[in-house]
Parts: C-alpha cells; structure tokens; sequence
C-alpha cells in the first residue's frame, strides 16, 4: 500500500517537521518586537530544558536496541563521568562525550558483551 | 547589539564585500572548520543509528535530518513513534523542544537584516538556525560585511547540513554492520551530547534547574506509565524551575 509507506514520512511532516519549524517562522515575525529576556521567553525555555532533560533520562534509563544489552550500572558510569569529565575538562562537549564513550565500551567489554 | 563590527574578523571574508560566491564559499568552509562539526558529527551518527534499532528507513531518517533539522525533536519523534504514543502528544513534544530555537532566531535576524535583504531569504536561512549555529553565527557574523552575512550564514548552514545528512546515513550503517558493544556505544552518543550541550548552553537559573528536575521527573513519569510522561515533566519541571527564578528575582 503507498499510504502504508507514505504514512511514516506525513506523521514526519506533521508532529515532527511542522510544531517545530513554526517556532522558527514565528522567530522571524517576533523579531522586531519581543525582548529576549521577557518572561514568556524564560519559562518556556524552562519547560523546553526539561522535556529535553527527561528525553535524556529515558534515553539511558530505558534504552533502545543493542543500548539495553548494556547493564544499567555501566550506563550510568558512563553518563555520570563522563559529565564529571565535561567539567573537568574546561566543560568541552567533545572531550566529555569522548571520555564517556570509553567508559561505556570499556564496561561493556569487562562484563563480556 | 548591532555594532562591534570589526572585532572579530579572522574569518576569511574580512572586511572587503565580497561576491556573493566568495561569501557563500567562505560560510561552507567556516562550518566545516567549525569545533561544533566534530559534535554535529557524534550527534547525527547517534540519530542514524537510533533510527536504525528502531525500525526506521533509512531515507525517512535522512529526510528527517535535511527537513525537521533539530535533534531533539527528532530523537523525541523517533522515541516516541517507536512507543506508539498519540500524535497529539508527539506534536505537543516536538513543539515544546522547539521553544528553544524561538530565542535563536529573534536573536539572530537583527545581525543578518540589511537594506536589500528580503523575507524569503530569512525563512531559507532560519531553517538553518539551531544550537550549533547560532553559537557559531554570534561568534563569526560581526566579522562578515552585513550585505553578505545571510549567503555567509546559508553556506555555513548548508556545511553543517550536510555532514549531518552524511553523519546519519553512516550511523545507520554503522548500527547495522557494527558489533554490539560498538552500536551500543553509537546510542549512548545522543545522551551524552544532549546532556553536555545543554548543560553548556544553561546559563540562566531557570534553564540550569530545569535540566536536573527534567532527569528525574522524565524517568519517574514513565516508570508509573503516566500518560503524557515527557510532556508532564516539561511542564512540571519548567514551571518549578521557573517558579524558583521568579522567587529570586523577587528577592533581589
């Protein structure tokens, strides 16, 4: 069936593409007049932060594919030094995904996955 | 914030106008150079690779790249496409994690507005404007003459676009073709990048509150099987967080 194929690309265009591309046209008809500091803007950022705070969580928590083959335990190692090592390391997003990673692979691999 | 014009310009296109070409090719090689391509890389490739354990095609996620053009959207589309959630809720999510590029984008345009600068221009343009972006556009722009900075900007959006598209495509590949350990280790990048780019980029007292009751609230959410997890944690957690901003503003 073509809708049965098309279907995944208009669920795309409608909940993934339109909510947040609009966010993006309203930038430009608000630019003239919103301040950014406003409070609106600092509440929404908020709730923004933590949708994208819990989608991490569920992320790790409740991974999907060969993620969940990972002990929880070594997923969490990861996460947590590799953050500890975001600050350490002149708060770098590369260095601290890096030492991260190693730490996943390297629990991964002493478990005997 | 429209001055500070000349202090910044060790970017190619210095301070002469150049053409339009010059401009755009000197915006393609400003996002290639770019420290950010290095995360945009990590990230994109976790995308394609979520996109693979869960079931997507591979031309949906590259698409999903190229149009939609902001991670978390696409990593809370995916998740939540994959859990069956009601569309509603899916629409309600992705737009609440697109608030974050309203602030980007009216920020942005007052640098890239000039005399003859037309509104179709500025729509290509702002598809372009995500966190990568907009950390690189703040840093670069004031070195660009004004009447070449939107065909700078649309070079450099196009650099990071298509690693990005490149990017998914491999990890997609990668997910399928790797060992276990290593396609693990592709789907542990998308946390792991999310976590620490938004911890780098919250500076305010309400965005740095929320990150930490967004944690916790988005597991705990889910584990009761709450409807509406992501979004109920959003709100909650947001308005906590903002609840405490507005306690010390009062204070102060």
């Amino acid at each position: 069936m073509i809708m049965g194929e098309l279907w995944p690309y208009l669920v795309m265009v409608l909940v993934g593409f339109l909510p947040n591309e609009v966010w993006r046209w309203l930038g430009l008809v608000l630019a003239r007049g919103l301040d950014e500091r406003s409070e609106i803007v600092v509440w929404v950022r908020a709730v923004a932060t933590a949708i994208l705070a819990g989608v991490i969580a569920k992320l790790t928590l409740f991974p999907p594919g060969a993620l969940a083959g990972v002990p929880l335990s070594v997923r969490l190692a990861s996460i947590v030094i590799g953050f500890v090592a975001f600050f350490l390391l002149r708060r770098s997003v590369l260095l601290g995904v890096a030492v991260g990673e190693v730490v996943l692979v390297a629990g991964a691999l002493l478990v005997g996955l | 914030m429209n001055a500070s014009p000349e202090s910044l310009s060790d970017s190619p296109s210095g301070s002469t106008p150049d053409s339009t070409l010059h401009a755009f090719a000197a915006g393609l090689k400003a996002g290639i150079t770019s420290a950010f391509i290095f995360v945009t890389i990590g990230t994109f490739i976790g995308i394609g690779a979520l996109a693979h354990d869960f079931g997507f095609s591979l031309a949906w996620a590259v698409i999903g790249t190229v149009l939609i053009w902001a991670a978390p959207a696409q990593v809370i589309l995916m998740t939540m496409m994959a859990g069956g959630a009601p569309l509603v809720e899916i629409a309600f999510a992705t737009a609440l994690s697109g608030v974050r590029l309203l602030p980007m984008v009216i920020s942005t345009v007052p640098m890239l507005r000039g005399p003859r600068t037309r509104g179709y221009h500025l729509i290509f343009t702002a598809h372009f404007i995500a966190v990568a972006m907009w950390v690189e556009a703040w840093r670069l722009l004031p070195g660009v003459p004004r009447e070449n900075r939107v065909v700078y900007l649309n070079g450099m959006g196009t650099s990071f676009c298509t690693v990005a598209a490149v990017s998914t495509v491999a990890g997609f590949f990668l997910a399928a073709l790797l060992p276990t350990v290593l396609t693990a280790a592709l789907l542990m990048l998308t946390p792991l990048a999310f976590l620490m780019s938004v911890t780098a980029n919250a500076r305010a007292l309400a965005d740095r509150l929320a990150l930490p009751l967004g944690l916790v609230l988005g597991p705990v959410l889910a584990a009761y099987q709450v409807q509406f997890d992501l979004l109920w944690s959003g709100v909650i957690g947001g308005t906590l967080a903002y609840g405490a901003h507005r306690f010390r503003s009062a204070r102060s």
